[in-house]
């Protein structure tokens, strides 16, 4: 909302010398923030004055324009010039080249005298042009910044101004004042006029207001007017759309006649555009007081006025020339002809004020907020009128601003009012709210005196009786938003000041600190950072394609994915399956920037939809759902798992002196698998895997000892590694973290340590190429027996000495038992157990 | 002094002159032995057999028995003197000699490769653990939520009416289809109304997490961000409460000269509402008062949505960005190098925040 400052004056006590900055630093006070200054004189600057044509000599030009060599005199006839400086004549006439042709001798025109500047930094001097020296401007609107109108120079009687010769035109044509503009909240509809800001000024400074509303002599009453139906038959929430219609009649009317400059410069600065004379009204009522006002050409309506739903197949042109098909639910004014306006929204075309109009209706209405929202939102149309209508406007003030627009269009359009007028509809229950007396003292932390409270709350327009116990508070007309004792202590805090607030630290019982499942992620993130991966954080949204290729449900299926409703770019309209996508673009950003050798990492959530999602219908707020409807919403939400994941591209260090640097490779994936699992006490299992995003020979699966699977690592398919134009072998992998923090132990039960001497053998075994290495370790675990205390694999041969398609496989047994020291024949025993028991599973045979 | 001396003279163990000048012979070539292997040469010269001190003394077994006694002795005395001296030039070298190769082994450590990965935390990452672990300090929770969420839980339960302005102050992402009625969470509240209706009571939680709005991303705006909030739920809790609250965690942050303001505002699931400021005396371009989040008293609808009676229990909520945090804290100017996700950025915090 734009405030223009001497409009605010009006009503409200504004030191002189006052700034929009200033007024902005008080109204942020009661809580509006500041958003802009809207000041003409920060791009505009004089001497600019009214100067009258004198003579005007039409001189054709060689490129085929003509231009006006004018005489315009700036000081008024037997009057000194008393500006001084270059190109200023001191006759008081300046000889001016003016390239517009909508004016003659004798117009009053605005002149910018050298020396002025004009928006955009235009600064003007006297120069030499089409063999003249022109010494000034005749500005046009859109020159002046007033405007978009660039037709041709401003001629001040078309505006309706005929002042002196000489006269400071910024002043004239308010160039002078100053906007502050604020942020309302969308719970302060009545702080969309001047009315209420002006209202909220005197809060905030503790100094006087005087209410436009009050100035305002409106009728008690008013009948045999225009007539008016309300028929609501399909109320929202049971409240009818419309619950008052006040419509006033004026006759006579001169809708071609100019609206007064103090009029257009307070819409400019309130962001408004001047339109016509009784355009310009209705928004500067609307302004003023907060009444959105509507103006139909009475003498094109037919029949009464009947607001009422649409019917289905109803059709509206509205003012903007565009057909709107309605919906039943819209609320409608209409006439015999049908549908002339959706209420509070928009107007129809066919019923519209024009240059011809002579008899105005003017309507004032109350219109229910959500039936206004909604039909607002369903065509698109937000409006100054919606605007207000959806937060609130004050039932009581329809009549005063009929009167006011009723005033101003006799004053400026010459018209005159009929004495019979419309009031139709039922004022809604007065909302009152028990205050007890301690109330907002507990909930605010402020001792308030019992004065500070009703001084307060009187203040804002509220009548406080003393009840039982507290106070009966009955809330202003047009503060909707108050209806309970919080929001009373709000507006009690609001203008005590929310700084006379103290500091009292609440002590929170023992907590248990960070749970479990927060401490296992922390150690996991930190682990992977540790272990030298970069953490980073990308965006969840990623295309239909990239989660088919990573989100893997099945071995080789594509998981179902959320998709959203109204994506930031449709390329990439759907929610993350896997973390790999945002990585791989992480990955390519940082290669573009000359990166090549990286490991990044991201732990997140994805979004792993399955079967139905969500509810059909959500519970109403303000009370609590019953159990199972609770446990639906629960329910309805998508599994969201923790994953971390990583990728790895070009080398694991930097190269240098003395140092040769490793390409990262398909183990090193692997390797921060295992590190995920160390981290948390966890077994990673590695089988060969098969996932599309992988290496079909190089993809490890990645599961719990139960065969629960918890994600891949290895290579990244070199296909699509040349697709995404990453670096060969690049690697990468993926972890369902939740799996493994559930599978973390919750005690580790303490092993003994033997003393007792090691006794190592080791043993060569041959076997089929495909036999997974890991597997044949197990079976040696598993044949050993307890003596066992660590196996390892030290070494994979094929080649010469090993028959084609089989390999040999060396591994180092380390003997040991709890209580003796083990003789060599002990030792020998176990092994033979464990090869016997390889040999049985794979047929491996010792070399 | 690898020369052998002529064999003709064999000194007589008898004669004390020629002994003598035999042991200066060999201790002056000892002294004189530069290396180790110069010395073992030397050894060999002067005690290896064919030395004269060896032949000399080999001689005494030809001498008459009375003279034994007085060659043996003297013999005795001068080879003891040799071997003296053999020792201390055979420590001496060797001390030398490992001083040496520690020398020659020395390397410019100025020229050490880096052969490990600094990896790094996001700042935002740890942020979000620093601001956690000062409220786990002060006996809090931290409790957590899905980011696809039910609308129910972040409008309704949160007191926005379903056809109110306030609805479409948050840009939200809706999920297809609209009629399932779920949403990317607009922010972290979600997670207080669950913790409501999950926890006993009193409740004191704090609520990290990532939120979703629809901004194009640019300088100062994100799609996706993330955000903290507090939830506090007790017995004759005030704005006093809030304010001393945030003044502690501000003061944890940011030292003990931060100062907090609190301003009238608006938000649907607060009543009163505050818009919350911060002293920043370090801010870029001078001292100065930065909107840091939104604040106030839960309002009553919110608490009977979670079954909690407003007659009973009162409560209070706050609500900051951890971006914003992060750009006025350390001065981050553009929003694009939190989300972008180059290296340099992470790896120039590393670990710490």
């Amino acid at each position: 909302m734009r405030i223009p400052l001497s409009w605010l004056r009006e009503f409200a006590q504004v030191p002189a010398g006052a700034t929009a900055e200033d007024v902005m630093a008080e109204l942020v006070k009661v809580g509006f923030e500041e958003e802009a200054v809207h000041r003409p004189t920060d791009t505009l600057q004089g001497p600019i004055v009214v100067g009258q044509v004198l003579s005007l000599v039409k001189e054709p030009q060689s490129n085929g324009k003509t231009i006006n060599w004018c005489q315009v005199r700036v000081v008024p006839e037997g009057q000194e010039q008393t500006l001084t400086g270059e190109g200023i004549d001191p006759s008081g006439v300046q000889g001016i080249i003016c390239g517009a042709h909508n004016f003659v001798e004798g117009d009053k025109v605005v002149v910018t005298l050298p020396g002025a500047v004009l928006p955009g930094d235009f600064h003007i001097s006297a120069r030499k042009t089409y063999g003249h020296l022109s010494a000034g401007m005749i500005a046009s609107v859109r020159e002046l910044g007033i405007g978009d109108d660039h037709d041709g120079i401003l001629v001040l009687s078309r505006i309706g101004l005929d002042p002196e010769i000489g006269t400071d035109a910024m002043e004239l044509l308010g160039l002078y004042d100053e906007a502050a503009e604020i942020n309302v909240t969308p719970d302060r509809g009545y702080a969309f006029s001047i009315r209420g800001v002006a209202r909220e000024y005197a809060h905030a400074t503790g100094t006087s207001f005087s209410d436009p509303a009050a100035k305002v002599q409106a009728p008690a009453e008013l009948t045999g007017g225009y007539g008016v139906k309300l028929n609501d038959d399909a109320p929202i929430y049971g409240k009818p759309g419309c619950d008052r219609f006040v419509a006033r009649t004026v006759r006579g009317v001169d809708a071609t006649l100019p609206t007064p400059a103090w009029m257009t410069s307070r819409l400019r600065l309130a962001g408004i555009r001047s339109i016509s004379l009784p355009v310009d009204i209705s928004n500067y009522v609307m302004l003023e007081l907060g009444q959105p006002l509507h103006f139909y050409d009475q003498d094109k309506l037919s029949g009464d006025i009947v607001v009422r739903r649409a019917v289905a197949g109803e059709k509206l042109t509205t003012l903007d020339g565009k057909e709107r098909s309605l919906d039943m639910e819209d609320l409608l004014i209409t006439d015999d002809s049908g549908p002339i306006g959706v209420a509070g929204v928009m107007g129809g075309a066919s019923t519209e004020v024009s240059e011809a109009t002579s008899t105005v209706l003017i309507e004032a209405a109350h219109f229910e907020e959500v039936s206004i929202a909604r039909s607002r939102r369903r065509h698109k149309l937000p409006s100054e009128a919606s605007k207000r209508f959806e937060r609130g406007v004050d039932w009581q003030v329809a009549n005063v601003a009929a009167q006011r627009a009723v005033d101003l269009l006799i004053e400026l359009a010459g018209g005159a009012a009929d004495d019979a007028g419309t009031d139709v509809g039922t004022a809604p229950d007065a909302v009152t709210i028990a205050l007890p007396a301690s109330f907002a003292a507990e909930r605010i932390g402020i001792d308030f005196t019992e004065e500070q409270i009703v001084t307060s709350l009187v203040d804002l327009g509220a009548i406080v009786d003393k009840a039982d116990g507290g106070w009966t508070v009955s809330a202003p007309s047009w503060r909707n938003d108050l209806e309970t004792k919080e929001d009373l202590s709000e507006e009690i805090a609001r203008l005590v000041g929310y700084d006379q607030i103290p500091a009292t630290l609440p002590v929170a019982p023992p907590g248990r600190g960070l749970t479990r499942v927060q401490q296992q992620r922390r150690r996991l993130i930190q682990a992977f950072a540790d272990a030298g991966l970069t953490e980073v954080l990308a965006y969840p949204f990623v295309s239909k394609a990239a989660n088919d290729t990573f989100g893997v449900a099945e071995e080789g299926a594509p998981r179902s994915a959320v998709k959203l409703a109204n994506p930031i770019s449709e390329e990439q309209g759907f929610l993350r399956t896997s973390i790999l996508p945002g990585l791989i673009e992480v990955a390519k950003r940082n290669h573009s920037r000359g990166f090549r050798d990286l490991a990044v990492f991201e732990a997140g959530l994805v979004f792993l939809p399955a079967g139905e999602v969500g509810t059909a219908s959500i519970p109403p707020l303000g009370v609590k759902p019953a159990d199972e409807v609770l446990d639906a919403l629960y329910d309805g939400v998508p599994d969201q798992p923790l994953h971390i994941a990583a990728v790895l591209t070009g080398h694991d260090s930097p190269a240098a002196a003395n140092h040769t640097p490793r390409p990262w490779d398909w183990a090193d994936a692997l390797d921060i698998a295992r590190l995920a699992g160390d981290v948390l006490g966890v077994e990673v299992v590695v089988s060969q895997g098969s996932h599309q995003a992988f290496h079909p020979g190089r993809a490890a699966r990645l599961s719990l000892r139960s065969g629960e699977v918890v994600g891949y690592a290895g290579e990244l398919h070199p296909k699509l590694l040349a697709a995404q134009d990453m670096p060969e072998r690049s690697v990468a992998l993926e972890i369902n973290a939740d799996v493994l923090f559930e599978a973390a132990a919750d005690v580790i039960v303490a092993r003994h340590i033997s003393t007792f001497p090691v006794a190592t053998q080791d043993v060569a075994l041959v076997v089929a190429q495909e036999v997974p290495a890991d597997d044949v370790l197990s079976a040696l675990r598993d044949g050993a027996g307890e003596l066992l205390e660590d196996v390892a694999l030290f070494d994979v041969y094929a080649g010469k000495g090993i028959e084609d398609g089989k390999k040999s496989l060396a591994f180092s047994l380390r003997f040991r038992a709890a209580d003796r020291t083990l003789t060599a024949e002990e030792a020998s025993a176990a092994r033979e157990n464990a090869v016997a028991l390889a040999a049985k599973r794979f047929g491996a045979v010792q070399r | 002094m690898t020369e052998t001396l002529p064999d003709a003279a064999i000194p007589n163990p008898l004669d004390e002159a020629a002994i003598t000048a035999a042991v200066e012979n060999a201790i002056a070539a000892i002294a004189a032995a530069a290396t180790l292997d110069e010395l073992k040469a030397v050894r060999l010269a002067h005690t290896g057999e064919k030395a004269p001190l060896s032949l000399a003394n080999r001689e005494i077994g030809s001498l008459p028995k009375d003279q034994k006694a007085v060659a043996g002795k003297l013999m005795g005395s001068s080879r003891g003197r040799v071997n003296q001296a053999l020792a201390a030039r055979t420590v001496a070298l060797e001390a030398e000699n490992d001083a040496r190769i520690l020398v020659e082994e020395t390397v410019d450590v100025t020229a050490a490769p880096r052969r490990r990965r600094a990896g790094a935390r996001h700042p935002l990452s740890t942020l979000q653990d620093r601001v956690s672990d000062i409220f786990v300090g002060m006996g809090w929770e931290i409790a957590e939520g899905p980011e696809v969420e039910s609308e129910w839980f972040n409008f309704d339960a949160l007191n926005f009416k379903p056809d109110h302005p306030a609805r479409e102050m948050q840009d939200t992402f809706f999920v297809e289809p609209p009629e399932a009625h779920l949403l990317m969470r607009t922010h972290t509240s979600p997670v207080q109304v669950r913790s409501m209706l999950e926890r006993d009571l009193p409740i004191y939680v704090l609520c990290p997490g990532k939120v979703f709005r629809t901004d194009e991303l640019d300088a100062t705006h994100t799609p996706v961000f993330h955000q903290f909030e507090g939830l506090a739920i007790d017995k004759n809790l005030s704005m006093a409460d809030l304010r001393g609250t945030l003044e502690h965690f501000a003061r944890q942050m940011f030292g003990d000269e931060a100062q907090i303001r609190l301003r009238p505002n608006y938000f649907p699931f607060t009543e009163p509402s505050a818009e919350l400021d911060i002293w920043h005396p370090g801010a870029k371009g001078g001292p100065r008062w930065i909107e840091w989040g939104g604040c106030g008293m839960v309002n009553p609808n919110v608490l009977r949505a979670a079954g909690i009676d407003p007659d009973l229990y009162s409560g209070f909520a706050f609500g900051m960005g951890i971006e914003r945090t992060l750009m006025f804290r350390n001065e981050v100017g553009d929003m694009r190098d939190m989300i972008e996700g180059d290296v340099r950025f992470s790896e120039h915090f590393g670990m710490e925040i």
